[in-house]
């Protein structure tokens, strides 16, 4: 029998600042060595059960808890913070916002320093755990000068300075590129069998943290665990289908299929996955049965780039001869690795920045004197986080905002203000004030507050980063239902499910350059575009090839397939 | 070209001094320049700045706007002293040598003339050494500094972090700004100032609401990494106290030294030329 590191017993927790409490009658073990990984949707409180681990709860975010939560030995409630740490390390989901030391050297030495190790010993052991991650050559960089992958190898190496018996991973996943997504996966995987840590992982992007390999998933729902089983256990039933959580996609295409699961096929991995004859037989018959998805006819050139440049520092282009055209109605998503120049284009297309080599076109017509106010009359651009974009603290005032310079009576505001709440669900919270809405609300409330100029074109960035699947779904059927209104919608995303479900076209970019500008079908079937554009292959291209079926066409089915399913 | 003052990375005698020292020199330099108004002491202190700031490898262009912006300071102090006290230096040095005689109780006196330049000597003996003790020191070694001479750790921490914050909220600002404007919210100079303020407000309520978030996860941050356990703490950037810091700190004494002994010989903190 292994060692049990964590034990939590009919444990509940409720924040002070709560009516309710958050998580209820938890029973929950997990033994030296073990991967677990908790999913969820938001608000169900997992979360707050990473936050009872390292002693965020109760001692940082105050409240109140029952039963008993013992970790290594020790009773959670009545340690601290400080003692919790020596036995739970924590990387937490923003990268960028845990690093602490000035260079790479001096954050990776943080936990150290505060537990006042001399300084040779500092030296000699920072050194050690730097170049087992790969980070010698970066140890006198600012960790804010680096790739999204190499960010979260900082991160981690200053939580493995120390020797711990567990690693718990809040949402490692979100602020990366598919492919350094892998990376960060493989390297918890390579450090969890060199330190046999019991690591617990709460992520929403299943799939992508699957790809190590786990014990077990546990799935949370309204602070219960409502299934505490091992992947292909979990994936041979419909728990996380009915918890809002996304399956990874060739179990859902396995479903669709008819293909009854069980767990000795292997479900864990798509690596791992077995089909027999007969299995093989009912994927492709369903294939063959399944209609694939038309293409939409072209309407005219809403907005068009010609051979753009840009440069923030002389010599050293951020954007290189971009040229592609958007077609009025158009949903296109433009994707690539961070720093790609995907945001510097959406910086040109505004009027942020001034384009230094091209043109851009709005309905043929040169743009480049019009004014950022001008062009917002035409490209509306929401940011990514809405919490950086909402200025009043009343709904109508934010949207309202954007035409009190103009020259409109209070019946004509009132008019249009109405008329983009209601677009965006929201005429009922016209009085709310925002901070009582949820995360996707007030994305909601972002986006009324650009339509509200009645732009014709959208520009968002990332507006699903970090959303479950339930918000993802939400967001982007709403974004659906603008586009088929007749608002073309240029997304910037590096989600390859937004892509594959939501997008007509995909402009992908790498080192300031375009290289591809195809369906994102055709993308995901060329693996060589895949690996310039920092993504990671789909699991339903492993399928096809397994079964035998043409992966480009397998693809196209499936999506068509689930797009019906959303419909209906 | 730099535009703010922040630490740059040079390998030279005075980074290598630990950041104690640079701290201690720096306040028995400038306590010197402070007491004094010896024009011999200030030239050779200013004579000696310049050369302190060439031993640290850094160069005018890492300086200049500072440098250019202090000099307009200085500029502004002195006609503020002569527009206030005309005659001051006369009041000092107990001699008027009239040269041209304006309105009033204004004219060029060359005793006025000396005081302006002793006390434009004192700022300018102070700025290299300042500018030096800015630029060449870490600022986590800094805040090991502090510490170093008894200031608590967390104090020293919240400095550096607050300084190392700037160009993030200073990027959040940016951004919010432009997004901003595309809602049609102007912030230039065309509006009236009026509705500016009010404009401004539509950056702030964001901006103070993302850096709040920014502090909450950075507090989290350090505390699930042990900040603040210990009563002390280590720092790997710290550097050893070797023979030339000791010999850095010897100057600065012997600097002040003579500052306050050539008070006390001639008995005034003055040097008058003019008797």
């Amino acid at each position: 029998m292994r060692e049990t590191l964590i034990s939590f017993e009919h444990y509940t927790f409720q924040y002070h600042v709560q009516s309710e409490p958050t998580l209820r009658d938890i029973n929950l073990q997990i033994k030296k060595g073990e991967r677990v990984i908790i999913v969820g949707s938001s608000g169900s409180g997992k979360s707050t059960l990473g936050h009872c681990l390292n002693g965020l709860n109760p001692f940082s975010y105050h409240g109140e808890s029952t039963g008993k939560l013992t970790i290594c030995g020790v009773e959670a409630k009545k340690s601290s913070i400080f003692e919790l740490s020596q036995y739970v390390g924590t990387v937490l989901q923003d990268t960028d916002g845990q690093f602490i030391g000035m260079t790479v050297l001096e954050d990776v030495a943080f936990a150290m320093e505060n537990d006042c190790v001399p300084k040779e010993e500092l030296i000699a052991r920072t050194e050690r755990e730097a170049s087992m991650l790969q980070l010698t050559e970066f140890l006198n960089h600012s960790p804010h000068q680096l790739s999204g992958g190499q960010k979260q190898r900082v991160s981690m190496a200053g939580v493995l300075v120390k020797k711990i018996p567990i690693l718990l991973f809040d949402e490692p996943l979100a602020n990366l590129d598919p492919a350094a997504g892998k990376e960060a996966i493989k390297l918890i995987d390579q450090i969890q069998k060199e330190t046999e840590a019991a690591v617990v992982i709460i992520e929403h992007r299943l799939e992508d943290a699957l790809y190590m390999g786990a014990d077990r998933i546990v799935l949370m729902e309204e602070g219960r665990i409502i299934a505490d089983l091992p992947p292909a256990e979990i994936f041979a039933k419909d728990y996380l289908v009915q918890a809002g959580i996304r399956e990874p996609l060739y179990i859902t295409a396995l479903k669709y299929a008819g293909v009854t699961l069980s767990p000795e096929m292997g479900l864990q991995r798509i690596e791992d996955l077995q089909l027999d004859e007969v299995q093989k037989e009912q994927v492709r018959l369903w294939f063959g049965q399944e209609e694939a998805g038309k293409s939409k006819e072209e309407k005219e050139i809403i907005l068009s780039v010609e051979n753009l440049g840009f440069g923030y520092k002389q010599g050293i282009s951020t954007l290189n001869d971009v040229s592609f055209e958007i077609h009025e109605g158009e949903m296109v998503s433009i994707v690539g690795k961070n720093g790609a120049g995907k945001s510097t284009l959406a910086k040109l297309l505004c009027g942020f920045q001034k384009a230094e080599d091209g043109v851009i076109r709005y309905r043929g017509r040169d743009i480049a004197t019009d004014t950022i106010k001008e062009r917002a009359k035409y490209i509306g651009y929401v940011m990514q986080n809405p919490n950086q974009m909402i200025s009043r603290p009343m709904i109508y005032d934010e949207v309202a905002l954007s035409l009190r310079g103009l020259e409109l009576s209070e019946e004509q505001m009132q008019e249009r203000v109405f008329k983009a709440l209601k677009i965006c669900g929201l005429y009922e919270y016209r009085n709310w004030p925002v901070q009582a809405l949820s995360y996707g609300q007030k994305k909601r409330v972002t986006i009324a507050s650009i339509l509200v100029q009645e732009p014709e074109i959208l520009i968002l960035d990332e507006p699903t980063a970090g959303q479950d699947f339930r918000h993802y779904t939400e967001i982007m059927e709403f974004l659906k239902e603008l586009n088929k209104q007749g608002i073309t919608v240029i997304i910037i995303t590096h989600d390859m499910h937004l892509m594959l479900e939501y997008a007509e076209r995909t402009i992908t970019f790498a080192e300031g350059r375009m290289i591809a500008d195809t369906t994102p079908v055709r993308l995901f079937a060329n693996t060589e575009m895949i690996e310039k554009a920092s993504l990671k292959e789909t699991s339903l291209f492993n399928l096809a090839n397994l079964c035998g079926i043409d992966p480009e066409a397998y693809i196209n089915t499936f999506i068509e397939r689930d797009r019906k399913e959303r419909e209906a | 070209m730099t535009t703010s003052l922040s630490f740059i990375e040079k390998d030279s005698f005075i980074h290598n001094l630990t950041g104690s020292t640079k701290m201690v020199f720096f306040l028995l330099w400038s306590i010197a320049a402070m007491i004094t108004y010896d024009t011999r002491i200030l030239a050779v202190m200013l004579v000696a700045g310049i050369a302190i700031f060439r031993v640290s490898k850094l160069e005018w262009k890492d300086v200049k706007v500072a440098v250019n912006f202090m000099l307009v300071l200085i500029a502004m102090n002195m006609v503020g002293i002569y527009i206030f006290a005309p005659e001051q230096g006369v009041e000092i040095y107990g001699t008027r040598h009239e040269i041209v005689h304006f309105i009033g109780r204004y004219s060029i006196v060359t005793e006025q003339l000396f005081y302006l330049l002793n006390f434009t000597l004192k700022y300018l003996a102070v700025m290299p050494v300042a500018l030096v003790f800015i630029l060449a020191t870490n600022p986590s070694e800094f805040a090991a500094s502090l510490n170093g001479i008894g200031v608590n750790y967390k104090i020293g921490y919240a400095v550096s972090i607050a300084l190392r914050y700037i160009p993030d909220v200073q990027r959040d600002f940016h951004e919010i700004s432009q997004a901003q404007q595309a809602r049609g919210i102007d912030l230039s100079s065309k509006d009236s100032l009026v509705s500016r303020m009010k404009n401004s407000a539509a950056i702030l309520f964001p901006l103070v609401l993302s850096s709040l978030h920014r502090i909450e996860t950075i507090s989290n941050a350090m505390e699930l990494r042990g900040f603040g356990k210990k009563r002390k703490r280590t720092w790997i950037v710290q550097k050893n106290f070797r023979k030339q810091d000791f010999f850095v700190v010897v100057v600065a004494c012997v600097i002040l030294a003579i500052s306050v002994g050539m008070i006390t010989y001639t008995g005034s903190r003055y040097f008058n030329p003019f008797v």
